[in-house]
């Protein structure tokens, strides 16, 4: 039972062990930027930004094909540039990041839909817009790998500045100077990266799901940024193996299953987590006398 | 008197609309100055320009070749997000930033002084509580253990005992007392006159335009508030244009 409901799909096909690594690496790296994400009060910017690498995968696509690294570029180049004029514009004019973020996503989301529409199938824009985890090659699993672990290295460098960027920003910007506008910069980078990664294995509209899904869910269970960051990366990791084996046994989409689970661990935390859960919240409990 | 801090014909202000009008004078080193004056004068205007959070639109601050990440800078309402998962060790030890900085270790020293310090200010053992907890009183406490682990020469706080209670308030005086004894410049924004005429031997005295700076019974003396009193909020886009020296308004 155990061995051909958890381990055969697996041990077995080597299609789902591919899609297994691909995925857990990108919520590995995922993960931890959905937290920051969460705690800088820009979980909607995320899916925005998701949102916005779609004409750049789109082009990538029109000009050639299903290549994974002209892909990749594209969505960088697309994502980079949505994160970078929303940035710019909130910065010289009067609206704020999250309304620009929102006003460039909705045109970058219509014209990749028209893009792939005009250029390919509905088959092609359905793996772009949900993804195909369980046609990941040798290559894109090592990409993905890759792009992984450069992104956990680079939030494990700024990782002090971002916290204290976060929590305190105008102390930062005494004592650190312009750091703290280094790491905000390097953070979106991060974040286009990890949905690129994302889009991938998942698509474009469910890359941010493993991002911010498993943040959320920690947010009921730890009260410390670090136990935040190891909750989220252990339920993403949950949703991941889950979602695969979801997906295989009720042949099912791989990508929405996985965020489905990830949904069900948020409903499950938001109903029974310690950390202001409704449970905990409803709950009358005993009191300390200080 | 050797200068900590001169200010030069400086004029700080938000729009082109002046909250800080021609300010120049000195603070000498080792100072314990109070910044007073009514609402809308400038008085928190002011340290944002000297901590470098706003930049002067025109005239210049002097720091006599400190650092400007040397200065420890208290705001009015700090941007501290309460719903940060943050505790109050890692909240305090943000003080030894100069020292450790994105990257170095957070030594045993710098523990134990980030202990020494929450003792200093009577929350000893209140390490790893979550600052989203704290009240008020406990939470300026805490950003006045972090202030002491700045060990800065200037330190600039903008209206440190408001809403907190009297044993508090008394606590944080006698730190700043104690600052002061160590021969750190100290500029306090506050409202409270008691306060400025009990702790403060000097004063400068803001309505936008600086009435009086000096002793501080000279500086608060009754006629130089009226003066103050008379301050005009006005934030009008019809007002001439006060142009710089040699330059037709």
């Amino acid at each position: 039972m155990i061995w051909e409901g958890l381990l055969a799909p697996f041990v077995e096909l080597v299609f789902m062990r591919r899609a297994l690594v691909g995925t857990l690496a990108v919520a590995l790296a995922a993960a931890p930027v959905g937290v920051f994400l969460m705690l800088r009060r820009m979980s909607l910017a995320g899916d925005a930004i998701a949102h916005g690498i779609l004409p750049g995968v789109a082009v990538a696509y029109l000009l050639a094909g299903l290549s994974l690294y002209v892909l990749t570029l594209g969505g960088l180049v697309a994502g980079l540039l949505i994160a970078g004029l929303a940035g710019l514009v909130s910065r010289v004019t009067v609206l704020r990041e999250d309304a620009s973020l929102a006003s460039f996503h909705l045109v970058a989301l219509a014209a990749g839909v028209l893009l792939v529409s005009a250029g390919g199938s509905r088959v092609d824009l359905l793996h772009v817009l949900f993804g195909s985890v369980l046609a990941l090659d040798d290559g894109a699993v090592l990409m993905l790998a890759g792009v992984a672990t450069a992104a956990v290295a680079i939030l494990a460098v700024i990782y002090r500045v971002l916290v204290l960027e976060c929590a305190d920003p105008s102390f930062l910007r005494t004592v650190g100077g312009p750091a703290g506008a280094w790491a905000h910069h390097v953070f979106l980078a991060l974040v286009v990266l990890c949905l690129v990664a994302g889009f991938h294995a998942m698509g474009t509209l469910m890359a941010v799901g493993i991002m911010i899904l498993p943040a959320t869910v920690a947010r009921f269970w730890a009260r410390t940024i670090d136990r935040t960051i190891a909750v989220a990366v252990a339920a993403a990791a949950v949703a991941v193996v889950a979602g695969l084996l979801l997906s295989y046994h009720a042949d099912l989409p791989p990508g929405p299953a996985i965020v489905l689970v990830a949904g069900v661990l948020y409903l499950a935390s938001l109903a029974f987590g310690p950390c202001g859960g409704l449970r905990a919240l409803a709950t009358p409990n005993w009191h300390y006398r200080a | 008197m050797t200068a900590a801090l001169s200010f030069d014909d400086v004029t700080l202000g938000y729009e082109r609309h002046p909250a800080v009008h021609h300010l120049s004078g000195e603070v000498a080193r080792g100072d314990l100055l109070a910044v007073t004056g009514p609402n809308g004068a400038g008085k928190s205007t002011l340290l944002k320009g000297v901590a470098g959070v706003l930049r002067p639109m025109s005239g210049r601050i002097d720091l006599h070749g400190l650092e400007r990440r040397r200065i420890a800078y208290l705001p009015q309402q700090a941007s501290l997000d309460l719903s940060f998962p943050l505790s109050v060790f890692d909240l305090v030890a943000m003080g030894r930033w100069r020292l450790f900085g994105a990257f170095g270790a957070l030594d045993a020293a710098s523990r134990e002084r980030v202990g020494r310090s929450l003792e200093r200010v009577g929350l000893a053992g209140f390490e790893d509580r979550p600052v989203g907890t704290l009240s008020r009183g406990q939470f300026q406490r805490i950003l006045f253990a972090r202030l002491m682990l700045q060990d800065a020469p200037v330190i600039l706080l903008d209206e440190p005992f408001t809403a907190i209670d009297q044993k508090t308030e008394a606590d944080l005086i006698g730190i700043v007392r104690h600052w002061h004894g160590e021969g750190r410049t100290i500029v306090a924004v506050l409202h409270n006159l008691d306060h400025v005429r009990s702790v403060f031997p000097r004063t400068l005295l803001l309505a936008r335009d600086p009435v009086a700076w000096g002793a501080t019974r000279d500086a608060v003396a009754r006629d130089k508030l009226m003066a103050a009193r008379a301050l005009s909020e006005a934030w009008d886009d019809d007002a001439a244009r006060c142009a710089p020296a040699g330059m037709a308004a």
